[in-house]
């Protein structure tokens, strides 16, 4: 698996009512060589901020995140072509007309030959169960098939590395069991971030994330224990 | 919102490159704007007809697409008409349905797609100004698959400030409308960036 | 709005003029901002319940928040997906025909309207841009030029006078004024949630 590595990684944001700045996330330092890689925690506690920073979305303000030790900040566009990220909403990381375009569209760099390229589109489509789907219009998929088509995208690159952040939060429990097995079924790795508990306690390695700070990290039960009891607490 | 009055044939004007069509629509116009006087413009309504009819174009779905333009050039008509001389009414009657007609007939018998393309072809000299074709080709596509999406939003965040009783400020709902078709043209900026296209 | 920082506004790179992927999709949203709101074709608004297109106003805020380049980028490519048939032109229309007709000269202007706004309020505005009675006094410059245009377009196509071409476009300054208010307050607010928006190189 390749390895991630942030080492006292820090984001600041300039905080326009402080009139300095504001941590969003407080120096980390880890090593994520695990297939399956989950993080939990509360709204706004900076799991996004953490799971954009192994793609190069964001880039620390001071230390480092290295991915097979390639850095980040200076890397960017190396590292996105190994690592793969999908958002929540998949309706905003959408962005061609139909089905088989956008596909095609994330093969552009890979699959020069448009002929080709358009074949391994539908193969991939195919593969997630959009076969019949492919010259439909990306609004009249339903939300699971919005994120099946969005993991798609990505995963026609194929990817080292797979982050998606929260991928299941929009769908239905129907949705959410068909999108979980899929992610659990890649060979790839995997970090995820989400709410589910019953997904998390399938990985491998759990980062449980609280204002900030990385406050647990360790095995799945363990840690959704942790998360559990401190959201309880007063 | 996305289908267009294209309708498939196989006419010479469907078959005409797009570019041609343009210019010819081009010329044709400013020759009926500069050409004065009701005879002539009797002319290019028959010419403008005679196209119509080559392109197959049908009578319901043309008065369908005319009707606005029509309303239009009788109320300018009849202004002109008052103000004017009756000649000069007749004139800018028939010219303003001789523009609309020519100008549908291109669209009827253009695929959408076609001027596209067509548009990211003619942009390929002016890459070494900095304008990339892909990457225009790219801004053009997701514009389009923007437009039912925005559609939904401007309905959405409406019912959304109806629901709050906030019902007929335009404040209401369009702040929150265009803050969120900013916020989502951010996320879509990341989605494209993490999927190693914006770079 | 996002929770999240985006990449651009913490590693400022002032390399290059070159509008990168969220600079492309601001541009597209904004092309489909201006076709959605000249096709909801009109909405009552306040309490006289005047119709308006919301054209005008979607103009407005594209020069006010995207700024001159990004601004008549997305004019642009609003008027391409119009040539090329999508029904995205004021009144349902599509094709060519809008610009050749009588009020061409209104649509010829767009590109000099949002050009001159996103010029006024990225640069001379600059910190100023959530006060929304000088993005007003940005818009109504704005207006005056679409106002100019759609008077020679007239003149030109119906043969008349500047001043006749003036009288039949009259009618239209009140409602664009109003129009050019609203953008300006929402212009404001939008500003004030996102900050860095014209801060962008571009
Ligand atoms: N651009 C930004 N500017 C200032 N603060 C931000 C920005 N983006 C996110 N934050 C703040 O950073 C914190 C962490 O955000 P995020 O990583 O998105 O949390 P999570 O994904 O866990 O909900 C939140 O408090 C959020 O408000
Ligand atoms: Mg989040």
């Amino acid at each position: 698996m390749p390895e991630l590595r942030f080492e006292a990684a820090e984001v600041r944001v300039e905080s326009p009512d402080l009139d300095g700045e504001r941590t969003i996330l407080g120096a980390t330092t880890l090593t994520l060589t695990e297939q399956r890689i989950g993080i939990i925690g509360s709204n706004g506690s900076g799991k996004s901020t953490l799971a954009r920073m192994i793609n190069g979305l964001i880039t620390p303000t001071s230390g480092r995140v290295n991915v097979d030790g390639l850095d980040v900040a200076r890397r960017g566009a190396e590292v996105r072509r190994r690592v793969g990220f999908t958002f929540t909403d998949p309706a905003a990381q959408l962005v061609m007309p139909t089905c088989v375009e956008d596909v095609e569209l994330s093969l552009r760099r890979t699959v020069k030959d448009r002929v080709r390229r358009k074949q391994v589109a539908l193969e991939t489509l195919a593969r997630f169960g959009l076969a019949e789907r492919a010259e439909v219009s990306v609004h009249a998929l339903s939300g699971g098939q919005r994120q099946l088509l969005a993991l798609a995208g990505v995963l026609a690159t194929e990817p080292d590395v797979l982050v998606t952040d929260e991928p299941t939060t929009l769908l239905d429990l129907r949705n959410t069991r068909m999108v979980g097995e899929l992610l659990f079924s890649l060979p790839q790795q995997l970090v995820l971030v989400t709410h589910d508990l019953d997904l998390v306690r399938r990985c491998d390695r759990v980062l449980v994330v609280e204002d900030g700070q990385v406050c647990y990290d360790g095995e799945a039960d363990a840690a959704v224990e942790h998360y559990v009891r401190t959201v309880s607490e007063p | 919102m996305t289908v267009g009055l294209y309708r498939a044939g196989d006419t010479v004007l469907h078959r005409l490159p797009v570019g041609v069509k343009l210019f010819g629509l081009a010329v044709l116009s400013v020759a009926i704007v500069a050409v004065r006087g009701p005879l002539l413009a009797a002319g290019f309504l028959a010419l403008a007809v005679a196209l119509a009819l080559i392109g197959r174009l049908d009578l319901p779905s043309t008065a369908r697409a005319l009707r606005a333009v029509l309303v239009i050039a009788f109320v300018v008509a009849l202004l002109q008409w008052w103000l004017f001389t009756f000649d000069r009414a007749v004139e800018s009657l028939l010219d303003l349905v001789s523009l609309a007609l020519l100008a549908l007939t291109l669209t009827v018998t253009t695929p959408t797609t076609e001027t596209l393309d067509a548009v990211v072809r003619w942009i390929r000299p002016l890459q070494r100004f900095g304008l990339d074709p892909e990457r225009v080709a790219l801004t053009i596509a997701m514009a389009i698959q923007a437009l039912p999406g925005t559609l939904a939003l401007a309905q959405e965040t409406r019912d959304a400030a109806r629901a709050r009783g906030l019902g007929r400020s335009p404040r209401a709902y369009l702040t929150p409308f265009v803050i969120r078709v900013v916020a989502r043209a951010h996320e879509t900026g990341d989605a494209l960036k993490a999927r190693g296209l914006g770079d | 709005m996002t929770e999240s920082p985006t990449s651009t506004d913490e590693t400022p790179t002032t390399r290059s003029p070159r509008l990168d992927a969220t600079d492309l999709a601001l541009v597209a949203a904004f092309a489909a901002l201006i076709a959605v709101c000249s096709y909801l074709a009109a909405i009552p608004m306040g309490g006289a319940g005047v119709p308006l297109t919301l054209q005008g106003f979607a103009l407005l805020l594209t020069g006010a928040l995207l700024g001159p380049l990004r601004g008549t980028a997305a004019v642009a490519l609003y008027f391409v997906l119009g040539i090329a048939g999508l029904p995205v032109f004021a009144g349902h229309a599509a094709g060519p025909g809008v610009f050749v007709g009588v009020t061409a000269g209104y649509l010829w202007s767009f590109p000099l309207m949002v050009l001159a706004v996103g010029l006024l309020v990225k640069y001379v505005l600059r910190g100023r841009r959530t006060n929304p009675v000088l993005v007003f006094a940005a818009c109504v410059v704005g207006v005056v030029i679409n106002h100019v245009g759609g008077i020679i377009g007239m003149a030109v196509v119906l043969h008349v006078g500047l001043l006749e071409a003036a009288a039949f476009d009259a009618p239209y300054w009140i409602g664009d004024f109003i129009k050019a208010a609203v953008a300006a307050v929402v212009a404001s607010q939008v500003h004030r949630a996102f900050p860095k928006l014209l801060a962008r190189r571009a």
